[in-house]
């Protein structure tokens, strides 16, 4: 613990008695990074500024809505047409979501391709998947709010599948939605949920830090830090490369907000919500379709329920489902191979989501599916009996100076 | 260590892309070839990153909505006064409310009728659903304040829909108050033919055949459904090419930082 040492006499005083800014000066401005992360070690900061960009646009939003059947849709309308820059914020918050969920499923998949779940990191990952499960509720509710056909049949839809339990099903539906159909008391609760749920996401987020600090960044080789001479102060080398990401991911961000800003959503909830007519094709945002992919490929309603549900679930055990020691794919050939495909697996079943449950498209969900349980539930636990890994490098700084020793690389620093 | 050179990272990293945005686009083709009409897609002004719209068509499109499709339709989300940003000035916008008349409450508490004001929002032509359906043999007009957003491809969805009506074939049975429609999903719709050979006389002279009134409609109703495009547009030009600035700075600045690391 480095004792810091400000100069501002107010600054001084007040981290005497709360020592916020020796805090801060550990944990943002000498706290020890790896030296060779990669682009893919950007996507956890963008994730934390996606929520942040939510959570400010949302509370806006929030102060322009009305929460009731007969004027959600046109009080979201007055937000496009009358509130000075509505439109900017409500496209902001709308594709907001889409691109946070676009990030974290990046982040989720690095944290697979580099073993980042593995000990001493096991709490650091269920904390991830609880924060994505919180973000699944948190979106599928704000999604009702605006009060389209979508929202409508979409709420639903999946409220109704709670009624899949024995015995109590029909009771927690009826309980759910404040009433015997979806109605006003549903979008009441779920507009006090949707604004409530971001701020347990904040608690969780920063119980994700307290966890990530304790140990400090997985990295692209997966070996522990040796020493000093295996990481870099965060500032200013990862403050700037996270800048240089952000500008990038803002940049892509900027031009869906504002040339293309409903691109990734449903016309049909351009349509005020009626319990008169159903839509032709209920689907739920792209975020959730690989999981409806799922939900529909089995028969059974009760198992489709559950099977959803674990896919999810499953994700909280795998540190203990991999039994290899080895963290990084770049070591584990087969494993290396396994990944893209469950990549492509999960990909392919975000494009069965969105199809209609017949024909063909029953049959690849079904594979798509089983598949995406092999690979955790089999492959993860016995593929290390089978697979040589590579030799493992001494140290970070090793690879990164390809050609030199540890030992002169450490001499060259000395030096400088 | 041997490891592989950084270009040949970076083409790997590129190809792995690639194959992933290539599923994702297929995937968005194939969608599309699912649905089984396909309409002719038109050069719309309003199109494009820089598209704007055209104020003349959009006039000639609200004569058209007046004239033509207010009878059955509203756009209710339209005020009157935000036919300012189509070229009209506050004296037109006065006139052209005062052609309506809203419900309001006299000093005594009664119900009367007014002129409408150029604050009111666009008088629907019935009360409410019921009636509309009511008066059209059960189909229910759409309010189509939203109705480009709320259609996929919806510009080219509705100039396609308005323009039609065809001979239905010799097999196809047409029950009383249905039209047949080759773009209209299932063939059948309520709504008779709108538009005909000079079915309104344009102020400006342009020729009004139905393909031009249905484009100039499509023009008025894409800027109700989305009355903030162009300054969207505008604002995000602006925003991008900051944007393109600090990225490009924080590059450079983050090179500069690395260099004494990398080069070590």
């Amino acid at each position: 613990m480095s004792k810091a040492k400000f100069k501002n006499p107010v600054v001084k005083w007040i981290d005497h008695r709360l020592p916020i800014f020796s805090f801060m000066d550990h944990e943002l401005n000498h706290y020890p990074t790896p030296k060779n992360l990669n682009y893919f070690w950007n996507f956890g900061s963008l994730a934390g500024i996606a929520l942040v960009t939510m959570i400010i646009t949302g509370i806006v939003l929030s102060m322009n809505y009305t929460a009731h059947v007969d004027y959600a849709f046109d009080s979201v309308e007055r937000i496009m047409r009358d509130v000075n820059h509505g439109w900017l914020i409500r496209y902001i918050h709308m594709n907001g979501a889409s691109f946070f969920f676009i990030v974290v499923y990046i982040h989720i998949f690095r944290g697979l391709y580099y073993g980042s779940y593995k000990a001493p990191r096991e709490l650091l990952w269920i904390l991830g998947v609880l924060i994505l499960l919180l973000m699944m509720a948190t979106a599928f509710m704000g999604y009702v709010l605006p009060w389209g056909q979508m929202s409508f049949w979409g709420a639903t839809v999946i409220t109704n599948l709670f009624s899949a339990i024995p015995l109590v099903g029909e009771s927690i539906v009826t309980w759910l939605w404040g009433g015997f159909s979806v109605d006003n008391s549903t979008l009441n609760r779920f507009f006090s949920l949707h604004f409530v749920l971001p701020f347990v996401i904040v608690g969780v987020v920063i119980l994700h830090l307290v966890a990530l600090h304790r140990f400090g960044s997985n990295n692209p080789i997966g070996i522990d830090v040796k020493g000093t001479q295996d990481t870099l102060p965060f500032n200013p080398y990862y403050t700037i490369k996270d800048l240089f990401g952000l500008g990038v991911f803002l940049t892509i961000f900027a031009a869906a907000v504002f040339f293309f800003p409903n691109f990734m959503g449903h016309p049909d909830n351009y349509i005020e919500a009626n319990p008169m007519v159903t839509p032709a094709h209920i689907v739920p945002e792209w975020y959730f379709l690989p999981f409806y992919a799922i939900l529909r490929a089995i028969p059974d309603k009760l198992g489709g329920v559950l099977f959803m549900f674990g896919s999810i679930a499953v994700l909280f055990v795998i540190p203990w489902l991999d039994r290899s020691s080895v963290r990084s794919s770049q070591f584990r050939p087969i494993f290396k191979i396994f990944f893209w495909i469950l990549l492509a697996d999960c990909v392919l079943l975000g494009y069965l989501g969105a199809m209609p449950a017949e024909g063909i498209y029953v049959i690849l969900s079904r594979i798509a599916t089983a598949y995406y349980f092999f690979h955790f539930l089999i492959l993860f636990p016995l593929l290390p009996y089978i697979e040589k890994t590579k030799p493992l490098p001494i140290s970070i700084s090793e690879p990164v100076l390809s050609g030199s020793s540890p030992a002169s690389a450490f001499a060259f620093r000395e030096k400088k | 260590m041997n490891a592989k050179p950084y270009w040949f990272k970076i083409k790997r990293f590129i190809i792995q892309s690639c194959t992933i945005l290539s599923l994702f686009f297929s995937s968005q083709i194939c969608f599309a070839a699912g649905e089984k009409i396909t309409f002719p897609k038109l050069d719309w002004s309003f199109s494009g990153i820089t598209g704007t719209f055209d104020r003349a068509s959009q006039q000639r499109g609200l004569q058209v909505y007046k004239e033509v499709c207010a009878g059955c339709h509203g756009v209710r989300l339209l005020a009157y006064r935000n036919l300012k940003a189509i070229g009209y000035n506050d004296d037109e916008i006065k006139a052209f409310a005062s052609e309506n008349s809203v419900n309001t409450l006299n000093d005594d508490g009664e119900v009367v009728e007014r002129e409408a004001r150029p604050s009111d929002k666009f008088v629907s032509p019935y009360p409410n659903e019921k009636a509309a359906r009511v008066a059209n043999g059960g189909a229910y007009p759409p309010d189509l304040s939203l109705i480009v957003k709320a259609r996929s491809d919806g510009a080219n969805y509705l100039h396609a829909l308005l323009t039609g009506y065809v001979d239905a074939p010799d097999e196809q049975k047409i029950p009383d108050g249905m039209y047949y429609n080759k773009y209209y999903p299932g063939k059948l719709i309520g709504m008779p033919q709108p538009l005909y050979e000079d079915g309104v006389e344009y102020a400006d002279g342009t020729k009004a055949t139905p393909n031009q009134m249905a484009k100039d409609v499509t023009a008025f109703l894409a800027w109700a459904a989305e009355p903030e495009m162009e300054d969207r547009k505008r604002l995000g030009i602006s925003v991008i090419l900051f944007l393109l600035v600090l990225t490009l700075l924080s590059y450079l600045a983050m090179k500069q930082i690395w260099a004494p690391i990398k080069n070590r």
